[in-house]
């Protein structure tokens, strides 16, 4: 089960926030299935329905994480005004069968709601998360 | 004129699972002509209907986004590594 130290929760969540009403995207990386690595990315949608992580971060993020021997475990965004659950469109632009794509729900902005999935072939599945 | 390509796991079904192949041009959309005679169906992957890029697919010559250069014209070197890498995105509309 992927392992999220609080402190990388909380930084979702304060990411989320800061970008509302935009999305927030960005990379959890380590090793086995511990995060240890969170790379905040910038979303370079001005669209408060969309995210498309900026290419070039996007690489250097990838060598970075190649440099320290981690892979990258999941992929996060957010939902300002919607359900922890991927839109149609999270399901088609999934092309990391082998991540798990989090959602970071503002809905309720007293209570942020954050959840795992494993989306394969367009075929989504939740995936408990473990916060310590 | 060979240049290194990277190849995502995503695609790798279509180059007998190999992550990095060969192939000749002189420009990015020569190489992806190149690519699809080795190996069949990758162009599809990388281009519309048009033949343009997909948005949703990020091509890189070493560390530069080709977006940012001259697109499918920019042209390669001996010895260039091109990366392609499938975008992060998504939406919230359903
Ligand atoms: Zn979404």
């Amino acid at each position: 089960m992927l392992t999220i130290p609080k402190k990388f929760v909380d930084d979702m969540i304060d990411h989320a926030k800061s970008e509302s009403p935009l999305e927030c995207c960005g990379i959890l990386a380590g090793k086995e299935e511990t995060v240890t690595h969170i790379y905040k990315m910038k979303n370079t949608e001005n669209d408060p329905d969309k995210y498309f992580m900026e290419p070039k971060e996007q690489f250097v993020a990838i060598k970075d994480m190649r440099a320290k021997g981690i892979d990258m475990l999941a992929i996060y965004h957010s939902h300002p005004h919607s359900p922890a659950r991927p839109s149609g469109v999270d399901i088609k632009l999934a092309f990391y069968p082998d991540a798990i794509y989090i959602i970071v729900s503002l809905m309720d902005a007293a209570k942020p709601v954050i959840k795992g999935f494993l989306i394969k072939e367009g075929k989504v599945e939740e995936t408990a998360i473990k916060i310590n | 004129m060979p240049v290194k390509v990277k190849i995502p796991t995503p695609l790798r079904k279509l180059t007998a699972n190999k992550g990095e192949v060969e192939v000749d041009g002189k420009t990015i959309g020569e190489m992806i002509e190149n690519l699809e005679k080795s190996y069949p169906g990758l162009k599809e992957r990388l281009c519309d209907e048009a033949g343009a890029i997909r948005r949703f697919v990020n091509v890189y010559i070493n560390e530069e986004d080709i977006r940012f250069m001259q697109g499918k014209d920019t042209s390669l070197k001996d010895g260039d590594e091109v990366s392609i890498i499938p975008a992060i995105a998504g939406g919230n509309i359903n």
